[in-house]
């Protein structure tokens, strides 16, 4: 793989972070940094650079996976390939 | 990890032994009301630097004893060669100046009642000369790293931090704190998401329980408010660099300290006791946290930013490293060191590690930072409750 256009953090996380900037329905490769793998994703929206990705379809009131830890809870459905940001997930602390 | 073979740098050794690697002659106001007459012996005297503040009247209990800490801390920094303290009444000011005097280095107070701001300034001016001249004679020594106290903290963040520029500083410190060196983390807030985490990189059931109290109290402190936090941590800056919840952003966060496990727990401003990693207590806002870090003798600071903070601090050197290729492009004078290379796998977490370590020996050396040649001198009390 070239430059990856997003990275994972561990295998078990449901997003990816956006390392160049990608296009709605653009297919892009990822790079999982705990296993090295390499996968893909194609996205339905515009993520910018540092922006999350989602990689599996996740339900209102589960949590998202990063660093293989919740970081927070789902509040509007978020479909594979989706932006996740503040639109479609929350804090679930404060 | 990959060794790092550390150079000895050329430092200044102070009475007490402890090494620094700036040459400041400090002119340290006691309190708000005397900032006019500091600023005004540093722009009679050269080679002086004013640290004006806007604290120091009618506190009490922990509060004031957090800002006598703070500022007898900040005279006893091996980067402050002397210090001139000037209050407005004579008491006070002699607990920070016997406080700053039991480092062996040169210190005299000055108060301004009874005696006007003209006198003071002149009288001050007199001490202010007298220290520059000797100060400017100090020679460098040759130093090593066991004997440096490096601190951390990242600010503006974003998910780049979390990626690669806070990983970087954790294996920095696995490296520092292998060749003996000190170093102290904190940001109590911001560990909200990863505590749990946090606690066990504690070396003892003891420590981890002394850091765990302090978080919970500050976790308990924000619930009672009945506030939501979310305006503000994560900030709109990091939200605008994709950063979504505080869990996420702590748990990148927590990567500066690496596979590190810490000895011991520090109130703020406090001192460490030994070498190894050190937790402090401190609030995640840059200016205050860096602040009560040179307060407790660090020499040097590592602090990563995703979308750009750009502090600085008057006597500790803050060196900024960033992977957002953004960032590094548009705001290229404020980042000391780009590990954007690790997001193009065009660089490994050692390599960066070293490159930070590279600018750091460098900085120690005598090389200025980007803050300090930006001239950024941010000098920020932290202040617990209302003053009387």
């Amino acid at each position: 793989m070239n430059q990856p256009y997003f990275i994972i953090h561990d295998e078990n996380d449901t997003v990816g972070v956006a390392v160049k900037e990608i296009k709605a329905g653009e297919t892009v490769e990822g790079w999982v940094m705990s296993n090295d793998a390499t996968v893909t994703v194609t996205a339905k929206n515009d993520i910018k650079i540092g922006h999350k990705i989602a990689m599996v379809d996740i339900e209102v009131g589960s949590s998202v996976i990063k660093y293989n830890r919740p970081i927070g809870k789902v509040v509007a459905p978020i479909k594979k390939g989706e932006h996740v940001h503040t639109h479609n997930l929350k804090t679930a602390r404060w | 990890m990959s060794e790092y073979k550390f150079p000895t740098f050329m430092g200044y050794r102070r009475e007490n032994g402890r090494v620094g690697i700036r040459n400041y002659v400090a002119i340290l106001p006691l309190d708000d009301l005397s900032n006019a007459a500091c600023e005004a012996v540093a722009h009679n005297v050269k080679g002086t630097i004013a640290l004006p503040h806007a604290y120091g009247r009618l506190q009490f209990g922990e509060d004031l004893e957090l800002t006598f800490r703070t500022l007898i801390g900040i005279g006893s920094n091996p980067n402050v060669a002397a210090v001139v303290v000037i209050g407005i009444e004579p008491e006070w000011t002699n607990v920070v100046v016997e406080g700053i005097a039991k480092t062996g280095k040169p210190v005299c107070g000055f108060a301004i009642e009874r005696n006007g701001q003209h006198k003071t300034i002149e009288r001050a001016s007199w001490k202010a000369q007298e220290y520059a001249q000797w100060a400017s004679e100090i020679q460098k020594v040759e130093c090593s790293v066991d004997e440096l106290y490096v601190s951390v903290k990242c600010g503006e963040s974003d998910t780049t931090s979390g990626l690669a520029s806070c990983p970087t500083v954790g294996r920095a410190l696995e490296k520092l704190v292998a060749a003996g060196a000190t170093c102290s983390f904190g940001e109590t807030s911001e560990i909200t998401g990863a505590e749990d985490i946090c606690k066990e990189h504690a070396a003892t059931p003891e420590v981890g329980e002394a850091y765990y109290q302090i978080w919970k109290e500050y976790n308990d402190f924000i619930l009672s408010q009945g506030v939501d936090l979310s305006g503000s941590q994560p900030t709109k800056g990091n939200i605008a660099g994709g950063l979504t919840t505080i869990e996420e952003k702590a748990l990148g966060n927590l990567q500066k300290i690496g596979n590190l496990k810490f000895v011991g727990v520090l109130k703020p401003a406090e001192a460490p006791t030994s070498k190894g990693l050190w937790y402090m207590d401190t609030s995640s806002a840059a200016a205050e946290a860096v602040t009560l870090w040179a307060a407790s003798g660090a020499v040097v600071h590592f602090f990563p930013t995703g979308q750009g903070n750009i502090i600085g601090n008057p006597i500790e050197p803050v060196i900024k490293l960033s992977a957002n290729p953004l960032t590094v492009v548009d705001m290229k004078e404020h980042i000391d060191v780009d590990v954007s290379g690790i997001l193009r796998r065009e660089m490994n977490l050692d390599q960066a590690a070293d490159a930070l370590l590279d600018m750091m020996i460098r900085v120690c050396n005598g090389r200025l930072t980007c803050a300090e040649t930006l001239g950024h001198r941010e000098f920020v009390f932290t202040k617990l409750y209302r003053s009387a």
